[in-house]
């Protein structure tokens, strides 16, 4: 199967149970994608799918003939330099999920899309806002009040 | 995993040969085939079918393709605007990365997050018929307290079918023997002797859409979900109403609870017992006894009673 990842055609020769995830890290070796759970449950294995962010551990790579993949290995945004100003990690682990996540978001919410907490009006990216649309990525560490202010910056840029 | 083979859906009435199975977002099937309970021969992905539109009705109301993600919903100024409670349901689940991946068709069919059931290795009615159900001496925390059996006792997970139950959304499929509609509350069965069966599907039919009827007053309607911490948890009780009131009098009423039972419950008898009463916090109270009169909870969900009745009295005071 062909799909492009960070910008290179790649051809995968793949075991239909591969997921992105593992045909990320064990066939292209890039391996900023993490795998934490490998159930949709802690938002590690983030990527941009056709730029959206999708968990990489629940697709199988198989079904994505065509697609357009970005790692953090192609991410290239201001949310990575907030994320070392305001020390948005510890261990780091969660980081490359989380980054490819606030990438991702912060392009559903240019687009005017609400979220849980978002009343009848267009939606503000306050930081109960950021919270609850970033919800989707744990962190072990718990350095999620250090990247709230990162992704808030990032967004007024 | 055990292997499969792959292949894409060449049309809506193709079907499915014996022991293949309709491919969505795959973040529910995907998930059960890692745990060794789901176990596919063949995988047939229609999300290339191009069911992924969002149209309008001629008489009014929705068409919702079975391909369109719950982000893509969610966001639709039309349902945002006419169908509110629609819009909050699915952004009340799961997480951003998992609703930009989850179809409308995948969502509804997703199956039970009853812990026994998600291990393959456990007895379970559901995923091995006549093996027995663990939870109902065991961890039935967040189990049915409406409609259950002695069989099974597994709630249905979605939000999303919750507030579709509420709005008579209508389920459109197609399959090898032709086209047919199902009102999305008969869609789900009760467990009975039959728990391994979730829906009335026959094997090869597939969700193509579903409708949406014109429903004036759902512009005052809402979802309200409760769960053990603030966001990406299932829900452990859930509300969906719509609610339409004259000076004072409740004029009509839709209702659906979720995380109660095999199948969004549709509360019928307390939208009987609300029509034509005051619009005040007694009926509405009133109003939850009398469809929760049916409840048979168990030792460790006695509290989810209280729980749905508190709910509906303030989701309807909130509307009102
Ligand atoms: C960590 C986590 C948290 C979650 N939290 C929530 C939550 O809070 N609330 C909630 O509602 N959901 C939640 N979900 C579940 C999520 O909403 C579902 O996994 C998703 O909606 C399933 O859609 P899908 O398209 O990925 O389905 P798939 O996994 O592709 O399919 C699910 C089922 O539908 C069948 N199917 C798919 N399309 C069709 C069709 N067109 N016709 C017939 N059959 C079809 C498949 O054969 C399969 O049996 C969560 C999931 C995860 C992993
Ligand atoms: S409640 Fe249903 S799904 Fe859960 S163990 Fe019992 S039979 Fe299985
Ligand atoms: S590894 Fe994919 S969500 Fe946890
Ligand atoms: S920085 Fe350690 S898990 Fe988030």
């Amino acid at each position: 199967m062909d799909l492009v990842v960070n910008g290179a055609e790649q051809s995968l020769d793949l075991d239909p149970r591969t997921t992105l995830l593992d045909a990320l890290r064990e066939h292209l070796g890039l391996t900023g994608a993490k795998k934490g759970c490998d159930h949709g449950q802690c938002g590690a294995c983030t990527v941009l799918l056709d730029g959206r962010r999708v968990n990489s551990c629940l697709i199988l790579a198989i079904t994505l003939s065509g697609s357009e993949v970005t790692t953090i290995e192609g991410v290239d945004h201001p949310v990575q330099q907030k994320f070392l100003e305001h020390d948005g990690f510890q261990c780091g682990y969660c980081t490359p999920g989380q980054i490819c996540s606030a990438v991702g978001m912060l392009d559903e919410f240019s687009q005017g899309w609400p979220s849980a907490v978002t009343g009848s009006g267009p939606p503000d990216l306050s930081d109960p806002e950021i919270r609850e649309r970033m919800s989707g990525n744990l962190c072990r560490c718990g350095a999620y009040p250090n990247m709230v202010p990162a992704i808030r910056e990032a967004a007024e840029r | 995993m055990k292997t499969f083979t792959y292949r894409t859906a060449a049309g809506v009435a193709d079907g499915l040969e014996p022991g293949a199975t309709f491919l969505g977002g795959g973040t529910n099937l995907v998930d059960l085939m890692k745990l060794g309970v789901a176990t596919p021969d063949v995988l047939v992905d229609v999300t290339r079918l191009g069911l992924d539109d969002v149209a309008e009705l001629p008489g009014g109301g929705l068409r919702i393709g079975a391909g369109v993600r719950n982000s893509d919903l969610a966001a639709d100024p039309r349902v945002r605007g006419q169908y509110p409670v629609l819009s909050q349901a699915l952004l009340a689940g799961a997480s951003g990365q998992l609703r930009n991946m989850a179809t409308t068709a995948g969502n509804l069919l997703q199956r039970t997050r009853c812990r026994y059931f998600m291990d393959a290795t456990m007895p379970c009615n559901k995923h091995d018929p006549g093996s027995g159900c663990p939870a109902v001496s065991g961890d039935h925390r967040n189990l049915a307290i409406l409609g259950a059996s002695p069989s099974c006792i597994a709630t249905h997970p979605s939000d999303m079918a919750v507030a579709l139950a509420a709005l008579d959304a209508v389920v459109r499929i197609s399959g090898p023997t032709g086209e047919r509609t199902v009102p999305v509350t008969e869609l789900h069965r009760l467990p009975g002797d039959t728990p391994e069966r979730d829906t009335v599907l026959e094997h090869g039919e597939l969700i193509t859409a579903v409708d949406l009827p014109p429903l004036e007053f759902a512009t005052r309607s809402t979802y309200r979900k409760v769960r053990d911490r603030a966001s990406y948890a299932f829900a452990v009780g859930s509300v969906a109403a719509a609610l339409q009131v004259t000076d004072g009098t409740v004029r009509d009423v839709r209702l659906a609870f979720g995380a109660v039972a095999h199948k969004p419950w549709r509360a019928s008898q307390a939208e009987e017992a609300l029509r034509g009463r005051p619009a005040t916090r007694e009926s509405f109270l009133a109003a939850a006894d009398a469809e929760l009169g049916a409840a048979r909870p168990l030792r460790d969900n006695t509290f989810k009673v209280a729980l749905i009745r508190n709910l509906v009295a303030s989701v309807l005071e909130g509307l009102s």
